[in-house]
């Protein structure tokens, strides 16, 4: 059954041509592949040592496979044993040989997971940022995003402006539907809920612009519900503070209330917020506002994942 | 589905409950235990989401400021009642006493009533006087929901043994109504020890926390 | 008076799309044709005395293959539709609203109206036959399941032209899903749809279990079941602990959207986050449902067409017992991203891990069930071997999402998309594929054709790997799932355009083989011994179409595959000649299931408009219905001697 074999081959080859052109050609594009930071480096890793353990796997399968019907798919191939129907000893070989390999796979994963929690080590050196993190709230809204720097008391919207070398906090909100934030090329997303203020640290090697979007579907407008980021060099980013502090209007109350609105929006720069704000509340929360109630906050809002020393990363040790 | 019809002629019938005497009988008490299974998946879930948000009154009413003790308590030994004169219907069940059976069952049934008829008047209270419908917070969503699911199946179990009684009365107590006598009561505790549940997890751990 | 009439329409009937015309014409037409076709031929009492009051497994089987075929058709058009508007970035084929609509139904139509009831029909041909029994345990539910199965398709596919589409996703996260973001009638329709369907599934899952473990031929113990309805046994266990935490979810976002609750609300202390819970408790093992009847039957097909007994037929069992337990403990990491702990994050991704051991272990069985065996590369077969590699990359790719941190840059990206269509189109639709060709003779008396068959086998197989090979790099280069559009200049122009390719050559393989089964209905071989395949198990021992009885006597079975060792001469599956024939007690026909579906259908479609004045008419119709069944006695009749000898003889059964 030469026709077989042939097919295999040819269906071999249909499977790994386009992996290898792609993997080769346009590795850049590829921007999971392609870190730009800490976080999205020890994930690159991480996938990397999977893919080669996982490419393991399929090999040895292919590889049987192949085998297997070259050998038995034969019209008169010798060999036949209606009486094969077990084997001890190789059955427990492939039912070790996979926990090996969840092994290898688990250490480095749980590794991962646990660092992942703390900041990155901070690489500006140059400036007054050096050594220290940045902290950006962000909230999520029908079809835009908002970006607030607490301790420059500025705001953004469809943008942000980061030092490069330097370890960002992201404060994570939702106004109204679920989603998430997610910058490939510096690293892996996290949703942003309205009961749930969530945490995920990034942090950009050096200056460049990034590209982020929502990754969790939110209704129409979602496709475009995108953001740049854009890392600067901490001298960069000083300035730029201080250019919108001194150029950029002022986000009123009226203004702000326009931009909870489900809708899509350029990208917009303010030099102060008001106060409410800074309260990030949900849709739900806003409207009783509105409406003259006062709004109670549950313990869920308070559940703050926050909880390591800012900046330094390590829980107090008892030794 | 005669098949398994041999392996229960070679057992000794006269000693096995009427109900299981025959495979039909014998399959469906089965099935009804899976039944029963799924059901309290059903309800452990219905608890989950209730303990989730047990917490969250949104300013509203909390456990606290509405369960009375008083009510609660009625309605708890009235349950638990039924579900002892249930058992003594499966008693007269096994001696193949119709009176004794359908009498039993209707004392249950009666209690069940009761049994509703308290709830309806808690939930009353709440949503109508203390201002704590199903809408006011999640707390009581899974409050009503929880709670409602449980009364649906209490009256639905009514209905139930209503016409069981009528079949008992027309056709006796065949290995048909034997089953269904059966079936039932087993639902009818399933039920009682939902409420064992909602008694302690709900109204128990409310009055205190 | 007539202006509110109009608006009233205007708001009913999905309006302003050429497309919608286009289906409600052809809806129409349809539903005059067949209508004219049955009164034309006078079969309006055919049908409803043959099929529509039917408790027959085989005939439930077989109606549930027909719905899910319509079904595939339908969530294969939206696929085409999608890939169609992603074919070039900026398309504007679909706008946004549509787009949203046709992913939400193509997800929940595969999963809920395709995947499911496809296997119960499968597994309602073949499962009675295997185990040799004449039906299952509850045929009047079993009927009854069937008909809340359709009725809830039919709500959900009601959707297209009255009232307007669900738009939130197969997964439909709260708070999106929400009264409050998404008003109108759409997403009343997934939840009442898919809720009436499932409560079928749940009644399915408990009547295939208490068949198979209460009514096997005497001889049969556990271990000698054919692998098939091992994993029917398995997956009937997780249907019962799965659905109902399902049916709560559903019913707690109904009374949300309808009775103003606060479960999965942003308002009043509601947690969008409990509904993702809720639904993936049920989401992961519904993975399972669809994926370990596929692992059963691929393992009969392997076995019979390498003419070999499965190898290592207890891990197998085993296997499929340890993934089951698995599955109830995985379900977070559908939402790794959600905030949660280190440690819980850890837990998940180990326990999903584990999963990768006993299906690993399963595929190293099958390619030894091949190994020294005499291979036969039939239609079925080729389906069966194609499954191996590509959902091993499935498989593998699954493994990789597995581990917490990585994931977090897959997750909701075409990686994601990419891989569980590697696992649900090479798993699923392949093994239900490979199904309707091993057991289509069984269901009908004649094959399908071979020669047409493997064609749209190939065509399909090496399309569905154009499709969704480069699907896994769209998704590292930062694609995510749901957008129905893209800017140019992103360089993922080139994979779109192909796996649109990709997507059309597997709608040709399927047209095909709804050709196939269309020339062979007309012309494809009869099956005249019943046994086509030189099969192994029970249910080749019955004529092709098996008789309405499965069995004029009850086999006794002594060891594995006792259909081959009965014609090999040995012991198991003979000594039931000895016995005369015993007129058969038989299920009455009865109305009541597709009656109590249809009112179980004017209750969806009344809470779906919040139209109490029919809900609940509807809904007591329901308890009428069952009080009814409760006071039928009648309900079994007797097939005589005369009649089975009558039977038998026909098929050259006699002895």
């Amino acid at each position: 059954m030469k026709k077989l074999k042939t097919h295999i081959k040819s269906m071999l080859l249909l499977l790994a041509a386009p992996m290898l052109t792609l993997l080769a050609g346009c590795s850049d594009k590829i921007a999971v592949l392609n870190p730009q930071g800490p976080v999205a480096r020890s994930q690159y890793h991480l996938i990397i040592w999977s893919l080669i353990m996982m490419s393991l796997v399929l090999a040895i399968v292919l590889i049987l496979f192949v085998y297997v019907l070259a050998r038995y798919g034969r019209k008169k191939s010798s060999g036949y044993d209606p009486e094969d129907t077990g084997n001890r000893k190789l059955e427990i070989i492939w039912m070790i040989v996979p926990v090996v390999i969840c092994v290898l796979l688990a250490v480095p994963t749980v590794k991962t997971l646990f660092s992942l929690s703390n900041p990155p080590k901070a690489t500006a050196m140059e400036s007054k940022t050096a050594g220290k993190t940045l902290t950006i709230d962000v909230t999520s809204v029908q079809w835009k995003w908002l970006f607030r720097y607490p301790d420059q008391k500025i705001e953004t919207v469809n943008y942000v402006v980061i030092p490069a070398g330097t370890p960002v906090k992201f404060r994570l909100h939702a106004y109204d539907a679920m989603n998430a934030f997610w910058v490939p090329e510096l690293g892996g997303q996290q949703y942003t809920m309205t009961d749930m203020p969530m945490k995920l640290w990034l942090q950009a090697d050096k200056p460049g612009n990034y590209d982020g979007r929502s990754s969790n579907y939110s209704g129409k407008s979602f496709a475009q519900m995108t953001f740049k980021v854009m890392a600067r060099s901490a001298a960069d980013f000083d300035s730029w503070v201080q250019a919108v502090k001194s150029n950029k209007p002022v986000l009123t109350h009226e203004k702000y209330m326009e931009l909870l609105k489900p809708n899509t929006v350029k990208s917009q720069t303010f030099s102060s917020y008001p106060e409410l704000v800074s309260k990030d509340f949900n849709k739900a929360q806003m409207e009783a506002l509105m409406n003259g109630e006062s709004v109670e906050t549950d313990k869920m809002n308070n559940m703050d994942m926050d909880n390591e020393n800012n900046g330094e990363g390590g829980h107090g040790h008892n030794d | 589905m005669t098949n398994a019809t041999l392996s229960l002629h070679e057992k000794d019938q006269s000693k096995m409950p009427l109900e299981y005497t025959t495979e039909e009988g014998d399959l469906r008490i089965f099935g009804f235990w899976i039944f029963l299974a799924a059901e309290l998946v059903l309800f452990g879930t219905l608890f989950g989401t209730y303990l989730v948000l047990q917490s969250h009154t949104a300013g509203g009413p909390t456990a606290k400021d509405l369960f009375e003790i008083g009510p609660v308590m009625a309605e708890t030994i009235i349950l638990l009642m039924s579900s002892f004169t249930c058992g003594l219907s499966t008693i007269e069940l096994r001696r193949h006493n119709k009176k004794g059976l359908i009498g039993w069952m209707s004392v249950t049934i009666l209690l069940g009533l009761v049994f509703i008829g308290l709830e309806a008047n808690e939930f009353y209270t709440y949503a109508v006087h203390e201002g704590a419908p199903l809408s006011r917070s999640a707390f009581l969503s899974g409050f009503f929901v929880l709670l409602g699911t449980h009364g649906a199946h209490v009256s639905l179990g009514i209905v139930w043994i209503i016409g069981i009684l009528l079949q008992l009365g027309k056709r006796g107590i065949t290995p048909v109504t034997a089953r269904k006598a059966f079936m039932a009561g087993l639902y009818w505790h399933f039920l009682d020890v939902v409420w064992i549940f909602i008694f302690t997890a709900v109204y128990l751990t409310g009055l205190v926390i | 008076m007539i202006d509110s009439i109009k608006s009233f329409m205007g708001w009913f009937f999905v309006t302003g799309d050429p497309m919608i015309y286009g289906a409600d014409a052809s809806i129409a037409l349809a539903s005059i044709g067949i209508v004219a076709v049955l009164t034309y031929f006078k079969k309006w009492k055919w049908l409803w005395e043959e099929w529509l009051t039917s408790v027959d497994h085989k005939k439930i089987g077989i109606m549930y293959i027909i719905a899910a075929l319509l079904m595939l058709f339908r969530g294969g058009v939206d696929a085409l539709m999608m890939r169609t508007q992603l074919t070039l970035p900026n398309m504007h084929f679909l706008d946004a609203e549509h787009y949203n609509q046709v992913f939400t139904t193509h997800g929940t139509i595969m999963i809920i109206f395709v995947a499911m009831p496809f296997i119960f029909g499968l597994m309602n041909i073949a499962v009675p036959l295997q185990i040799g029994a004449r039906d299952v345990a509850y045929p009047f539910l079993n009927a009854l399941s069937f008909w809340l199965f359709f009725v809830g398709a039919m709500l959900f596919n009601l959707s297209f032209v009255i009232g307007g589409s669900p738009d939130a996703g197969w997964s439909s996260y709260a708070p999106y899903a929400g009264a409050e973001m998404n008003p109108g009638v759409g997403q009343n329709y997934y939840l009442l749809g898919v809720q009436i369907s499932g409560i079928g599934s749940l009644a399915t899952g408990i009547n295939f279990l208490v068949t198979i473990l209460k009514m096997r031929a005497p001889g049969m113990t556990l271990f000698k079941m054919p692998m098939f309805t091992w994993s029917i046994l398995i997956t009937s266990v997780i249907v019962v602990f799965a659905f109902p935490a399902f049916t709560v979810a559903l019913a707690l976002m109904t009374i949300d959207r309808l009775f103003g609750a606060h479960f999965f609300t942003i308002a009043a202390g509601g947690s969008p986050m409990l509904w993702a819970n809720l639904f993936w408790f049920w989401g992961h093992p519904e993975v399972y449902i669809v994926l370990l009847p596929v692992f059963g039957i691929f393992s009969e097909v392997i076995a019979t067409f390498a003419h070999k007994t499965l190898f290592g037929y207890a891990v197998m069992v085993w296997s499929m017992v340890a993934i089951s337990l698995l599955s109830f403990i995985t379900w977070l990491h559908h939402f790794f991203t959600m905030g949660n702990t280190a440690p819980v994050n850890a837990f998940f991704s180990i326990s999903t891990m584990l999963i990768a051991i006993p299906t690993g272990v399963k595929i190293f069985n099958w390619l030894f069930t091949l190994n020294k065996g005499r291979i036969q590369f039939t239609t079925p077969m080729l389906w069966a071997l194609a499954f191996i590699p590509n959902f091993t990359i499935g498989g593998v790719t699954g493994v990789m999402l597995a581990m917490a941190p990585a994931d977090y840059q897959y997750h909701n990206s075409y990686f994601l998309v990419a891989h569980f269509h590697s696992t649900l189109i090479a798993g699923t639709v392949f093994g239900i594929f490979c199904g309707l060709h091993y057991w289509w003779p069984k269901m009908f008396g004649y094959l399908l054709d071979e020669t047409k068959g493997k064609w749209s086998f190939w065509i399909f197989m090496i399309s569905f790997n154009i499709c969704f090979m480069p699907m896994y790099f769209l998704g590292l280069m930062g694609m995510t799932r749901r957008m129905y559009t893209y800017p140019a200049g992103l360089g993922w122009t080139p994979i779109n355009v192909v796996m649109t390719i990709g997507a059309f050559g597997m709608g040709a393989g399927f047209i095909l083989m709804a050709y196939n089964i269309i020339w062979s209905a007309m012309h494809g071989k009869k099956d005249a011994t019943g046994d086509p395949w030189n099969g192994r198990t029970l249910e080749w021992a019955t004529a092709s179409p098996a008789a309405e009885y499965n069995f004029a006597r009850i086999p006794h079975v002594s060891e594995r595959d006792p259909f081959i060792a009965a014609k090999e001469g040995r012991k198991s599956g003979n000594a039931a000649s000895v016995q005369r024939y015993a007129p058969i007690h038989m299920p009455n026909n009865t109305g009541i299931p597709v009656i109590m579906a249809l009112l179980m259908f004017v209750a969806g479609f009344g809470c779906v408009f919040e139209w109490y004045w029919m809900a609940i008419p509807g809904a007591i119709g329901v308890i009428a219905c069952m009080i009814a069944r409760s006071f039928v006695y009648n309900d079994h009749y007797y097939i005589s001697v005369e009649e089975i000898k009558r039977t038998e003889s026909a098929t050259g059964r006699l002895s």
